[in-house]
This record gives structure tokens, C-alpha cells and sequence, in this order.
């Protein structure tokens, strides 16, 4: 039970006793940055008024992404964050597919693993959408504005609104964790089917899970969408919650 | 060697917050923003823009010059029409004053007729005066002779004229 592969962890990093890193973490996060980067690039790169290929569906992209954002604002508002919200769907999009195409385990170390199925990773991101949301609700409204936001409709609203901003960075993290983490297991576990209680290498198992395997990888490819989706979606909501004017309703 | 059970433990690494990790991603994150804000959305977005533009200016010069092209067909229809009137009216005119011409040439051609006629009725009554009174003359001188030759009497010149004329006037007005 012991010998399952661990994560490439280096801790005690510069000698600072806190910091730190999950060497696979890092290596994947680059990894998918250069990834989205070229992705980006390559599809806006020779841009024509008369979209062709490749910018044909950047634009669908932003489309896409632009319509995420009308929905949770007005346009003007909301144009500030569709570079925001482009990057973060392409950015979760990337790593989940990532983690779905293959795993790569060298002496007992797994280093090829979705980003999005660390944790920390997607708390990060969480925590980085809801920090980004107050700064932007107290540069658009003001302090003033900012701050009264937590008192309505009435004060004694006050602990709530400050518990809610943390348990909307947990549940935004977790979900995403939880679906890409879960997708991971249930790979791990078919992938299981080809090999016998000794450990070697079963044709009747692997026969046995191709179709499971299929299955499978053609359901994360919709989580690995649908959680980009609800992400960026989310982000956009907690954004509105904080820039736009409460209105009588309360939204 | 692996066990089944070893499998499960591959993606039961939860991960666990790693300040190291959190550090990479913020960076990694902000800095692809960055990049990508400036490379591709931003073009990306300004092309689309551009073209929200250019599709709703060529509209909008689409309908003006529909409405240009209209207003054009109008003018040269009136035009048309105003030509056509025009011509109609010209040729109305050049029938009238040929119709007015052909009674004044008819009515210039009477009236030199009648005139020609008048002058030739005064020549006939002219002459025909004329060769009377020449026979008149011939008639008398020749009446003496003749009067003379006939009757041996002495007759003076005087009485002779006056009984010639008596009886002249007697033939013309009995003619």
C-alpha cells in the first residue's frame, strides 16, 4: 500500500521553512500556460476583417465568453474582465484536458497530472478571482459604495456577507478540484481493470475496459468543459456582485 | 510491483497547499493575463470591434445611398416626363405653324390669282375700248368715203361728223 506514486514535493526550499513546491504542480502549470499562450497566439495572430480558420473560432471564443459576461453585467462594465475571463476558461479548459490525455509516472513520482486536480491550485485560483472582485469593486464604486455593500439590505446582513466571500472562494476551488480530481480516480481505477490482483499485465482486463475507458474519457471531456464553464461563469457572478449598483432587489 | 490497490493512492494525492505552488500559479496566471491581454484579446477584440463598426457603417451607406439612388430615379422620371412634354408640345407648335404657313401660302395664292385676274379683265376692257375706237375712226372716214362716193352731195364736214356719231352711237347701242 505504501509504494503508490507520490508527488515530486520539495519542501524547505532557499531554507525558508514554509515555502514549499509541488515540483509537478509548477511543471504542469507551466506547461499549460505555454500551452494556452500558444494557443492564443496562434489563433490571433494575422487577424482579417473577414475572419478565417483559426480566427473563426477565437472569435466564437470570445463570443462565447463575451455572452458569459452580458449576462452577469451590462458591456461596459463588463468589458474590463473579458480578458480576465478568456484566459481563466482557456487556463482551466487546458488543465483539465491535460490531465485527462495521459499520466506520467517516473520512480514512483507522478509528474504529469491536471493542475486543476490540486487543491491548492484551484483554491488559488478561487481566492485569486475574489480578491480580484473586491479590488475592482472598490475601484469602480469607491470605498464608500464598496463597503455599504456588505450592510445591505440590512446590517445585520454584515457576518453573513463576510462569511459568504470565503465560502464562495471554497466552493469555487472545491468544485472544480472535486469534478477534475474525481475524473482522475475513476481513470485510475478503470486503468486498474487491465491489470490482475498480482499486479501483471491482464489482456481479458484490458479488453474488459476499453469500453469503460471511452466511455469515460468522453464524459471528463464534457466536465473538463462544463467546469471551465461554470468557473468563468462564477467569477463573472462574484464580479457583477461587486461592481454593478445593488439595485432594490438587492442584485 | 503494483497492486490493484495502489492505483487508487495515484490520484488520491490530494495535493495539500503547498505556499510554493500557490506563488507559481499566481504569477504564472497574472503574467499569461498579461501577455495574453496585450498579443491576443486585445487585437482579437479590437479587430471585432472594428468590424461591429465597419458592418454597421456600411449599412448605414447602404441605406443612404439607396435613398440617394431613389431620389435620383425620381428627378430623371419627372425629367423624362418634363422632356417628353416638352417635345410633344414642339411638335404640336411646328404642326400649327405649318398648318397657319399652308393657309397663308393658299390664301397669298388666291389673292395674287384674283389680283392677275382683275389686271387681265382691265386689259381686255382696255383693248377692247381701244380697237373700238379705232373702229369708230375707221368707221366714220370710211362712212364719208363711201358716203361720199355713193351720194354726189355736198356735204360739209360738220353735219357729215355728226351723223356718223348719231349713228355709231345707234349700232352701239343697239349691239
Amino acid at each position: 500500500m505504501k509504494d503508490g506514486p507520490t508527488a515530486p514535493i520539495v519542501e524547505n526550499v532557499f531554507g525558508i521553512s514554509w515555502l514549499s513546491f509541488d515540483l509537478s504542480i509548477v511543471m504542469m502549470v507551466i506547461i499549460t500556460s505555454i500551452v494556452v499562450l500558444l494557443i492564443a497566439i496562434w489563433g490571433s495572430r494575422n487577424l482579417q476583417m473577414k475572419p478565417t480558420g483559426v480566427q473563426n473560432f477565437m472569435e466564437w471564443v470570445v463570443e462565447f465568453v463575451k455572452g458569459l459576461v452580458t449576462d452577469t453585467m451590462d458591456w461596459k462594465t463588463g468589458r474590463a474582465f473579458l480578458p480576465l475571463g478568456l484566459t481563466l476558461i482557456m487556463f482551466i479548459l487546458v488543465s483539465n484536458v491535460l490531465g485527462m490525455v495521459t499520466t506520467v509516472i517516473i520512480n514512483d513520482k507522478q509528474w504529469w497530472t491536471a493542475p486543476t486536480a490540486d487543491a491548492g491550485i484551484t483554491l488559488t485560483l478561487a481566492a485569486m478571482v475574489v480578491v480580484l472582485s473586491h479590488y475592482y469593486g472598490i475601484k469602480l464604486r469607491g470605498f464608500k459604495a464598496y463597503g455599504k455593500g456588505f450592510f445591505a439590505p440590512i446590517w445585520i446582513m454584515f457576518p453573513f456577507k463576510i462569511i459568504e466571500e470565503f465560502t464562495n472562494t471554497l466552493t469555487l476551488g472545491l468544485r472544480l478540484f472535486g469534478n477534475i480530481f474525481a475524473g482522475g480516480i475513476l481513470t485510475t481505477l478503470v486503468l486498474g481493470m487491465s491489470f490482475n490482483a498480482a499486479g501483471d499485465f491482464s489482456i481479458f482486463g484490458f479488453i474488459g475496459s476499453i469500453v469503460p475507458m471511452l466511455a469515460w474519457q468522453g464524459f471528463s471531456l464534457f466536465v473538463a468543459g462544463i467546469q471551465a464553464f461554470i468557473f468563468t461563469l462564477l467569477t463573472m457572478l462574484y464580479l457583477s456582485h461587486k461592481v454593478v449598483e445593488e439595485t432594490v432587489d438587492g442584485h | 510491483m503494483h497492486l490493484y490497490s495502489d492505483f487508487l493512492l495515484i490520484g488520491a494525492d490530494v495535493g495539500g497547499l503547498h505556499i510554493g505552488n500557490m506563488i507559481v500559479m499566481i504569477v504564472f496566471f497574472l503574467l499569461l493575463l498579461a501577455i495574453l491581454k496585450k498579443v491576443a484579446w486585445g487585437p482579437l477584440m479590437d479587430v471585432m470591434e472594428e468590424r461591429e463598426n465597419f458592418v454597421a457603417n456600411e449599412i448605414e451607406v447602404a441605406e443612404k445611398n439607396r435613398k440617394e439612388a431613389e431620389a435620383a430615379a425620381k428627378e430623371a422620371n419627372a425629367q423624362l416626363n418634363q422632356t417628353r412634354e416638352e417635345a410633344q408640345k414642339m411638335i404640336a407648335d411646328a404642326k400649327g405653324a405649318g398648318e397657319k404657313q399652308q393657309a397663308d401660302i393658299i390664301e397669298a395664292a388666291r389673292q395674287e390669282a384674283a389680283r392677275i385676274k382683275a389686271t387681265a379683265t382691265e386689259d381686255i376692257q382696255n383693248e377692247k375700248e381701244k380697237a373700238l375706237q379705232e373702229l369708230q375712226d375707221k368707221v366714220a372716214s370710211l362712212s364719208v368715203l363711201v358716203a361720199s362716193k355713193v351720194i354726189e352731195k355736198e356735204i360739209n364736214l360738220e353735219d357729215q361728223e355728226a351723223l356718223i356719231n348719231d349713228y355709231i352711237k345707234e349700232v352701239g347701242e343697239g349691239k
